[in-house]
Formats: structure tokens, C-alpha cells, sequence
């Protein structure tokens, strides 16, 4: 097992992630004056994933860590998932059966 | 029995000589094994934090599902070019951040302060632009409750907007207009509807900018650290713990933004 918790991004790679997260905030911001019916909500949110991502694989430094820190990071948001995933499926299937 | 590990109190001078830093606690054989526990801790930390924002974040999507037309009355009448910015300014601080840790990491004094103050700077710009978001929503009532400012007001009335919460979410309930599944509510019922929208509001975003204040706290003394020259590639462990949390309060308005600001721009059903 190769251990990356001594290698550290270099600065020109935080200039492209902050670049990147730039464009992903002018992309969402632009993306939401656009009529997409149903699809606005997912786009945003995807997007959101996908810098909140970004920040914390390389700014906070998750894809160099030890596994134990990517292990306490996934189960973290393991959790949070299973926490918004079953409240609203619970809360969006009540009307499903008549009362 | 591996004794080369043991560490005995008092130390010997013997064992001190090469590797001791002035940083390392005595319960930590290394600086590396002391700056892992310190990450893992602050990695739980973070986890409750993302819970209690979760908790949150749960709670505005159920409601936002059940009020819909109010809460896209309520989400369109905020600010998106202020959000906007406000977006770009702390997705800036989280970079200047970065390259703080960079610089510690690297033993650059200077430009570790520079970097710290950087992050100071756009985190109070941040800040000022949310207190603007603030007192316009006082000045068009739009504060919950009635202990602040002249009261909630969701008709209008209170200040020159052109058009109340209350017609908006009228607008949206409209057959011809948006969405047909939406129930029948009364018009009052809609209008503390928008009321719920700003309690979300003001408490997500509350909660936010309270998580800002003590990270600006938290830059303000790790900078007097630097200063010192406390920092360097062997023991800079206080720089990226204030980095993770400064990156954490950005993932948490990385996700407020689209969900305030931007997903109720077009009125659809849920």
C-alpha cells in the first residue's frame, strides 16, 4: 500500500481546482436562468457535488490523507446521505396512497 | 518487544537529540503519528458539524416540498448577484487558504501571513456583503416574527417592492400559471408559508455566517502564530486544522447557494 500522507499539492494545481470551482459557480449561476423544468434542481445539485468534491479531495488535502481519514470522511457523508435519503422518502411517498 | 519505540518519562537526552520538536506532545511517538490524530480529530469534528448543517438541509427540502409555491415566492426574492458574488468571494478565501497551508508547509513565513490575512480580507468581504443581504430583507420586511423591524409583511406595504411575496406565491398557485397539483390554501396560510422560507433562511445562513466569525477568530491567531514563526514543514498541523474548517464552512455555502438562490428560479412542480 502506497501511502500518500507525506506528497501535498503543489500551488499550480490549487490554481486549477479554485479556476475550476469558478467555473462551476458561473456554470450553476448561468444554468439557473434557464428553464429545464424538473432538471434545474438536479443540475444545481450536481454541480454543488461536484466542487464540494473538488474541495475536499484537494483543498483539504482528502486524496493525500492516510486511509483512515477517507474512511472517516466517506462515513460521514454516508450518513448524511442516508439521514436526507430516507426522511424525504418518507416525507415525498406520503400522498402515494389515498388517506 | 520493539524498545526503540517506547517512550520513557523522564526522556533521555540520548533519545531527544535528533528528533524532538518543541511541538510534539509527550503521549505521540512522532510528529507524524501526532499530526494524523490530530486530522482524524478534527475530521470528527467536521462530521458532526455536517450533520447539524444536514440536519438542517433536510429540514428546508421537506418543507420546501409541502410549501412550495411560498418557498418560491420566498427564494426569488433574495439577492442572486449578491449571492453570486458572495460564491466566488469564498471559493477565493478557500484558495488563499490552501496556499497558506502551502506556504507553512514550505516553511515561507511572510507569504503564510500574507496568505492568512488574505483569507481574513475576503472573509470579512463575505460578511459585509451578507450583512447588505440582511438589512435589505429588514428594510422589505422580510425578517420572521415580529420582535425585529416593523414585523413580517408578506402583502407588501412595508417597503417600494414592486411585487409582495404574497402575489408571487398567488401567481405560482394559479392553474394557468405554474403548477395544478399545488392544494388550495388559504391566502394567509400562504403568507406564513413565506414566513417558514425566511425562519430557513435566516437560520441556515445565520448559522453560516456565526461558523465565519469564529473562523475569522481562528485566521486572526493563527496568524499572530505565523508571525512568530511557529510554523514549518515539520509542524504546521494548527494551519491545516484551521484550513479544513475554513474549507468545510465553504462546502456548506457551496451547497446553501443553489438551494436558497437558484433552484426555485422556475416555477415547476416538486
Amino acid at each position: 500500500m502506497s501511502d500518500h500522507s507525506h506528497s501535498h499539492p503543489t500551488p499550480g494545481l490549487y490554481v486549477l481546482i479554485v479556476l475550476a470551482l469558478f467555473v462551476g459557480t458561473c456554470l450553476t449561476w448561468g444554468i439557473a436562468f434557464i428553464d429545464l423544468g424538473i432538471w434545474n434542481p438536479v443540475v444545481a445539485l450536481t454541480i454543488a457535488v461536484v466542487k464540494a468534491l473538488l474541495v475536499i479531495l484537494f483543498f483539504m488535502h482528502v486524496y493525500y490523507s492516510n486511509r483512515l481519514t477517507k474512511l472517516t470522511v466517506a462515513a460521514g457523508f454516508f450518513w448524511l446521505l442516508i439521514m436526507i435519503s430516507m426522511s424525504l422518502s418518507d416525507y415525498m411517498t406520503r400522498t402515494f396512497l389515498p388517506q | 518487544m520493539p524498545t526503540e519505540k517506547v517512550r520513557r518519562f523522564p526522556l533521555s537526552t540520548s533519545q531527544t537529540t535528533t528528533t524532538e520538536h518543541p511541538a510534539l506532545a509527550h503521549q505521540f511517538d512522532s510528529m507524524e503519528q501526532q499530526q494524523d490524530a490530530s486530522t482524524f480529530g478534527m475530521w470528527v469534528f467536521l462530521l458532526t458539524e455536517i450533520m447539524m448543517f444536514g440536519g438542517l438541509f433536510t429540514a428546508y427540502l421537506i418543507y420546501r416540498i409541502k410549501y412550495y409555491p411560498a418557498f418560491v415566492a420566498g427564494s426569488t426574492s433574495i439577492s442572486v448577484s449578491w449571492g453570486f458574488a458572495n460564491t466566488l468571494v469564498l471559493i477565493g478565501s478557500s484558495f488563499t487558504m490552501a496556499m497558506a497551508v502551502w506556504a507553512a508547509q514550505k516553511g515561507k513565513r511572510n507569504a503564510q501571513v500574507w496568505f492568512l490575512i488574505g483569507t481574513m480580507v475576503l472573509g470579512a468581504a463575505f460578511l459585509g456583503v451578507k450583512a447588505k443581504e440582511y438589512y435589505d430583507k429588514f428594510d422589505e420586511c422580510h425578517i420572521p416574527g415580529h420582535v425585529i423591524g416593523k414585523g413580517f409583511n408578506t402583502w407588501g406595504g412595508c417597503s417600494a417592492t414592486d411585487k409582495s411575496l404574497g402575489n408571487i406565491a398567488e401567481e405560482i398557485r394559479d392553474p394557468k400559471h405554474g403548477n395544478p397539483n399545488i392544494p388550495e390554501v388559504s391566502a394567509d396560510q400562504t403568507a406564513k408559508q413565506t414566513e417558514i422560507f425566511f425562519s430557513f433562511y435566516f437560520a441556515m445562513t445565520g448559522l453560516h455566517a456565526f461558523h465565519m466569525l469564529i473562523g475569522l477568530g481562528l485566521l486572526a491567531w493563527l496568524t499572530l502564530r505565523a508571525k512568530s514563526g511557529e510554523f514549518g514543514p515539520r509542524y504546521y498541523t494548527p494551519v491545516e486544522l484551521g484550513g479544513l474548517y475554513w474549507h468545510f464552512v465553504d462546502i456548506v455555502w457551496i451547497f446553501l447557494f443553489p438551494l436558497l438562490y437558484l433552484i426555485s428560479r422556475h416555477q415547476h412542480g416538486v
